[in-house]
């Protein structure tokens, strides 16, 4: 079958590699019809997170149709199902997966003891995203390998198209998580940091859940555009102070909610923290670059919560904790628990209350996506989220 | 990276490989002005040029500040002209001691050798990033219309207010009074 292999730094070509199949009697196979390039994608591809090894498939956005299923998870799945797979490998069985949280399930991440030096302990399988998290094969393929598939699965209708059903993988829930975990009261106003595809569905994450006001921070002219479609005051951080025009829209207050959806790869030339970021993971003292997180904690409303759905890697330098302290600032994060917000989500998709297709803006074909990881991460030619059709 | 602002848009298509280029010369800039800051001694005993080394310090200072703003700016062209400039006055600095009967003319020659292949280097990348300006973008995208919300913005704002945050996701009572000034849950406390 065809694929997208990592072979190294900015490195990803559309290989033919040999068919998966059933390795377990909890396995099921699916037919990819859809796959999305996600933004943790690129700090793989850009090789910002370690553990990844040469001829690793990639994708962790995926949607299909089951064409081999596993004994064991013939209880729950059948061939012919159409499915939208989680990111997140579940086993649905361990202590953590009962209580919902699902993204630190303590038995599909098969390489549990590399985490657990790196984190402490273990958290979930991913597909196509490092060894780290069990080195699973991805999903921006022909076919994909679903282990643990009777609960690593989201059974979808037919009759929706793929495009609004395949965010349910990541992105949709992971902004929606990111909103929940504000706890948003309708007097709130909501800052988001980052306004890619995360940033976009927590956007509307916000307003369905009765944000007063949502502010969206980027400098991507279409991505503010894009935000501001969706209900979002704008600030463009090159074109003005965040922390003052965030003051202004309330009252001096600061926002009560924060939402992180930038990560360990912020952009902010021009302020002294970057620059010192900058050199500082440049000289490999520093992994991510927090730019982010400093100024949520510094603009956030005392009593606020700081949300962060943005991925981070490893350390962090001059995180500052006396404000967050201070403040009696909360700070929720955590990757998302998919699973746990589906059924709900996949109700409002049906009930028309939203779209998630809003957020493609390029769709091409598997042999094509080499080209748009470039072209995505160098945010050229309007991109903001890109579908691939194997 | 560059060209990611209206302004810079203008600037034409962004070449990674001449911006990699650049960080490398950034990071090479930095890694040299460490060695002249922390070793100035052992620099200008192996050059020659004993009384020198508040020189060799003050150009190492030179090096990682022009390194830094490299790594740091958006636009790094003005800054790798500047390390073109400074190559120059290495190369001249070098030349000085070339004279007399400086014992370590050899080493001199070694080090001219090794700043004019970085000055080549260093006038590539300032030429190409200077060059890439005049192609301007093609026009923004128009992503004014794609809400996400089939029935519109206002009537999707709480639509989702059946919407019960589970127990492990809710902010603690105790700190709803001050998110909520208006409707107060529990009296506010008395100072």
């Amino acid at each position: 079958m065809k694929a997208l292999v990592w072979h190294g730094t900015t490195d990803i070509r559309c290989d033919s590699v040999p068919d998966p199949g059933i390795e377990h009697p909890r396995d099921a196979i699916i037919k990819v019809t859809s796959c999305a390039i996600c933004g943790s994608d690129l700090h793989l591809y850009d090789h910002f997170m370690p553990g990844m090894k040469s001829g690793d498939i990639m994708g962790h956005e995926t949607m299909g149709e089951v064409v081999e299923v596993g004994a064991e998870a013939k209880g729950t799945l059948k061939v012919g199902d159409r499915v939208v797979i989680p990111f997140t490998i579940i086993c649905g069985q361990c202590d953590q997966c009962r209580r919902g949280n699902f993204s630190v399930c303590e038995r599909t991440n098969r390489n549990g003891e590399m985490a657990a030096k790196a984190f402490g302990h273990s958290t979930a399988g991913l597909f196509g995203y490092t060894h780290l998290t069990g080195g699973y094969a991805g999903g921006q393929a022909e076919y994909l390998r679903v282990p643990f598939a009777d609960a690593t699965h989201i059974k979808v209708p037919d009759g929706i198209p793929d495009e609004k059903l395949l965010f349910l993988s990541d992105i949709f829930p992971t902004g929606w998580q990111a909103a929940v975990q504000c706890d948003i009261e309708p007097t709130d106003t909501v800052a988001i940091w980052g306004a890619g595809p995360v940033g976009q569905m927590a956007i509307r994450s916000a307003i369905l859940l009765g944000a007063r006001q949502v502010v969206a921070i980027d400098r991507i002219p279409e991505r503010l555009a894009m935000a501001k479609a969706g209900g979002a005051i704008t600030i463009n951080f090159d074109e003005e102070s965040v922390v003052e025009r965030l003051n202004e829209l309330t009252g001096g207050k600061g926002p009560e909610k924060c939402i992180d959806a930038v990560g360990m790869e912020a952009h902010a030339a021009g302020t002294v923290d970057a620059m010192y970021d900058r050199v500082k993971q440049a000289t490999m003292m520093e992994t991510d670059r927090p730019h982010v997180l400093r100024e949520m904690a510094y603009v956030c409303r005392p009593a606020g919560t700081l949300s962060v759905p943005g991925v981070y890697g490893g350390l962090l330098d001059k995180i500052p904790f006396g404000a967050i302290m201070n403040k009696g600032l909360t700070i929720r994060t955590g990757q998302t628990h998919v699973n746990r917000w589906t059924d709900d989500l996949l109700r409002r998709i049906e009930e028309g209350q939203i779209d998630p297709s809003f957020v493609i803006t390029h769709t091409v074909g598997l042999e094509q996506g080499p080209e748009m990881y470039k072209i995505f991460r160098d945010k050229q030619d309007g991109c903001i989220k890109v579908v691939l059709k194997p | 990276m560059r060209y990611e602002t209206e302004r810079t848009r203008r600037r034409g298509h962004a070449d990674t490989a001449t911006d990699t280029l650049a960080r490398g010369l950034g990071l090479f800039s930095i890694a040299l002005g460490i060695a002249e800051v922390a070793a100035p001694r052992a620099l200008a005993r192996a050059l020659g040029m004993r009384g020198q080394e508040g020189l060799i310090a003050g150009y190492g200072l030179r090096e990682i500040a022009t390194g830094i703003g490299i790594l740091a700016s958006k636009d790094p062209t003005p800054w790798i002209w500047g390390r073109v400039a400074g190559d120059g006055l290495d190369l001249a600095t070098l030349a000085t001691a070339l004279e007399g009967r400086n014992p370590k003319k050899s080493n001199i020659g070694i080090a001219m050798a090794a700043v004019a292949g970085v000055t080549a280097l260093d006038v590539y990348c300032a030429q190409t990033l200077s060059r890439e300006s005049p192609r301007p973008l093609p026009p923004m995208q128009d992503y004014s219309g794609r809400t996400g919300f089939p029935r519109g913005v206002e009537r999707s704002r709480g639509a989702a207010s059946d919407f019960e945050a589970p127990r492990d996701f809710r902010t603690p009572e105790a700190m709803r009074p001050y998110t909520q000034p208006e409707r107060p849950r529990h009296p506010q406390p008395s100072m």
